[in-house]
């Protein structure tokens, strides 16, 4: 078969942009830590309450870990526990989060946080916070009728602003 | 006086074996056509679901109380994305194959009839099923939300009347190779059967999933489903689900289109080498709708993700094929200098400008959708209405209107019609109507997405937030852009109607392209389904294997079921 000049050239050139770019990709992701939520941590999703981290959710100060604050969430239909995060701006911060029945999102509008919530699995991500401001934490997995109703906000805060 | 009746008898004979060939027999035309009307039916109620959806999110319209959001999401995603496309495919690939290959035997047409009953009783299922309100669980049906059984039943026939059409092409197919032993193929059949191939493997996962995992469980007879897995089966099919879609598209677009303008096929080698690409990488890459899940290994995302850029390939080629017609015909017609040509394409002939507006919106299209499959960057974009605003110019664009645009003149040449001047036009309106509509709709979605927008939420201001407060800006706007697609839709319903039951008698060609004289003779090889079926079992299974054997292996306590409607 034959393939004309013209289309060889153009098979090279969309081929070889295609794997410019899945380098970019693995080296970001493999070499630079940046995977998506790839946890393989699992739970009995009808105890959560009763498992640490998750019987005690909200913002915990850590030390020695590579990360300042864990943030601690449980979804559940259509509420999001707890409803309000606050960490300072700049901190490293793990976020682990579970669902308590279906299937959910946890979806930070703004970031690139952005996991699943799987009954029987805890999803997590670490990321820093550098910017100021406050950002909606949305559900953005359909769960049922009140899905549009589940929200939680993270502030990002200065803690050297005292101008509120 | 002999000579003349001769002559006469000479000519008889012409137009009857021209007929025979070129025309698609009276009776697999009624195959077709009861496909391609349930197709169309689709298409007007899935798209008063669609318009009450923008509406609704606008913020301006509340649904009556006896209708939830999500019921009226769900038979929008049934209607649209299984019906439509499904029995539309149907329907143009028994055309195309009784049209390429020939007519069907009466045994191969019964299996088709049997096909069609098989989808619509189950069709009818779902249907009742949704108004019910007992399946409010979007077309996706993700597990621990359960439906009732029957919808699952329902949805799980619709496939497998789908394989038995699928099957009678493709016996009629095997029968034209057993007929012809040694010439090259027919290009329109043997693309119908590679889909028809691609499909079939593709719905063993789903089929899986269903009958085995959620048909028992929502029957009570297993309590818990494994969720993770019944997401990876859906996945395994989901995505090939899309190319299943897009390649009757391509079929329209490499060999319809070239007659259409008057020009020719620029190469059967490789519009069939793009067809078995299409059919061995479709499967493998269904992980990239998984990347922000847990319990998944990032090595096996990240081999999906490249595999999936493979799949790119055949598109550039079918890019390069289409436009190289395209400038052919048009410099043939006299277009000068770099641009020229583009002029002299048939712009006021609606079979050629409904696709081309296609093929234009599946450029961004696939674009937009080598950013969703990008591994990281997925999770920027992931269940935001950037994906909707993606699959709206794909599928919604890209494939649909191709099909609409095919409708137009496939649905008059199977009844004995003919598309009028008048129609044409009509078609045309469609056509730019369409654009403009998606445009707006399709771009508001892109922006609000990547501003953190959800898909698949009923209006909501989230508690008053300011990020919020943004999107309903351009949820106005896809408002604005639904409701023109919807007056699209209404134009669509009334001329599909008067070509099938008020345009004049008459004939509709079913063009079919011709190979150009230069392109050299297409290998054996492509043509030798074992060996690109071994390829494309071996690339599933090493893509799958790992993962799902992993996923079975660590899988935690299964869910019960959960019905939040």
């Amino acid at each position: 078969m034959e393939i004309h000049k013209y289309e060889k050239w153009w098979l090279v050139f969309g081929g070889g942009t295609l794997l410019v770019f899945l380098i970019v990709l693995g080296v970001s992701a493999f070499h630079g830590g940046t995977h998506p939520n790839n946890s393989k941590w699992t739970i009995n999703y009808e105890k959560v309450d009763e498992i640490a981290p998750f019987d005690n959710p909200g913002v915990h100060k850590v030390e020695g870990k590579d990360w300042d604050y864990e943030v601690v969430l449980v979804a559940q239909a259509f509420a999001y526990t707890p409803m309000e995060i606050e960490i300072p701006v700049g901190s490293k911060v793990r976020f682990i989060a579970t669902t308590k029945d279906v299937i959910h999102g946890l979806g930070i509008a703004g970031t690139n946080i952005n996991l699943m919530l799987e009954p029987g699995y805890v999803s997590e991500k670490i990321t820093t916070v550098d910017e100021v401001g406050e950002y909606t934490i949305v559900c953005n997995e359909y769960c049922g009728t009140g899905h549009a109703l589940m929200y939680s906000t993270l502030k990002v805060v200065d803690p050297n602003d005292n101008s509120n | 006086m002999t000579t003349a009746t001769k002559e006469t008898t000479q000519s008889t004979i012409t137009t009857s074996v021209k007929e025979k060939i070129e025309k698609v027999d009276r009776r697999d035309a009624k195959l077709a056509l009861a496909h391609i009307y349930v197709a169309f039916i689709a298409l007007f109620l899935g798209g008063i679901a669609g318009l009450l959806q923008v509406l609704v999110r606008s913020g301006s319209f509340d649904l009556p109380s006896f209708i939830n959001y999500y019921q009226v999401l769900t038979v929008h995603g049934v209607l649209l994305g299984l019906v439509l496309t499904t029995f539309f495919i149907m329907g143009f690939q028994a055309a195309g194959v009784s049209r390429s290959c020939g007519t069907f035997t009466d045994k191969q047409r019964a299996i088709g009839w049997a096909g069609f009953w098989v989808s619509t009783v189950g069709l009818v299922a779902a249907a009742a099923m949704i108004l019910t309100n007992e399946a409010s669980v979007l077309y996706t049906f993700y597990a621990p939300l359960q439906a009732h059984w029957i919808y699952y039943l329902g949805l799980a026939l619709v496939i497998v009347g789908s394989w038995l059409s699928s099957l009678a092409q493709v016996m009629r197919f095997n029968q034209w190779r057993k007929e012809h032993k040694g010439q090259t193929t027919p290009l329109l059949g043997f693309m119908v059967v590679v889909n028809n191939f691609l499909w079939f493997v593709a719905t063993l996962g789903v089929a899986v999933e269903v009958l085995v995992q959620l048909i028992p469980w929502s029957l009570g007879l297993v309590e818990r489903v494994d969720v993770l897995l019944s997401r990876t089966l859906f996945w395994y099919f989901g995505h090939a689900l899309v190319y299943f879609w897009l390649l009757p598209a391509y079929m329209i677009w490499y060999v319809v289109i070239p007659k259409v303008i008057g020009g020719k096929i620029f190469s059967d080698a490789l519009a069939k080498l793009s067809f078995m690409l299409f059919l061995i990488l479709s499967v493998p890459v269904g992980l990239h709708h998984q990347f922000t899940e847990p319990g998944i290994d990032p090595l096996w995302k990240f081999i999906q993700t490249i595999l999936t850029m493979f799949v790119v390939v055949p598109s550039l080629m079918t890019a390069f094929s289409l436009f190289a017609t395209f400038e052919l015909r048009g410099r043939e017609l006299g277009g000068k200098g770099i641009f020229g040509w583009f002029k002299k394409l048939p712009w006021n002939d609606s079979r050629f400008l409904l696709p081309f507006i296609a093929m234009v919106a599946f450029i961004p299209g696939g674009a937009t959708g080598i950013v969703n499959a990008s591994y990281q960057l997925n999770e920027l974009v992931h269940n935001t209405i950037w994906v909707t605003g993606h699959f709206h110019l794909t599928v919604a664009t890209g494939v649909a209107l191709t099909y609409i645009g095919a409708a137009f003149w496939l649905i008059p040449h199977l009844n004995g019609r003919k598309l009028t001047k008048r129609a044409n036009s009509m078609a045309n309106c469609v056509g730019i109507l369409w654009a403009i509509g998606m445009a707006i709709m399709s771009g508001a979605m892109h922006v609000a997405g990547l501003l953190g927008a959800p898909r698949r939420s009923a209006y909501s201001t989230y508690g008053g937030s300011e990020q919020a407060t943004e999107w309903i800006s351009y949820q106005v706007a896809q408002a604005i852009g639904g409701s023109i697609l919807f007056i699209a839709i209404l134009i669509i319903t009334a001329l599909i109607i008067y070509v099938s039951f008020f345009a004049p008698k008459g004939e509709e060609e079913f063009p079919i392209g011709e190979v150009a004289a230069g392109s050299a003779p297409t290998p054996a090889i492509l043509e030798n389904f074992k060996v690109w079926g071994v390829i494309m079992i071996a690339v599933i299974i090493f893509a799958y294997t790992i993962p799902i054997f992993d996923i079975i292996n660590n899988s935690p306590l299964g869910s019960v079921g959960y019905k939040l409607w």
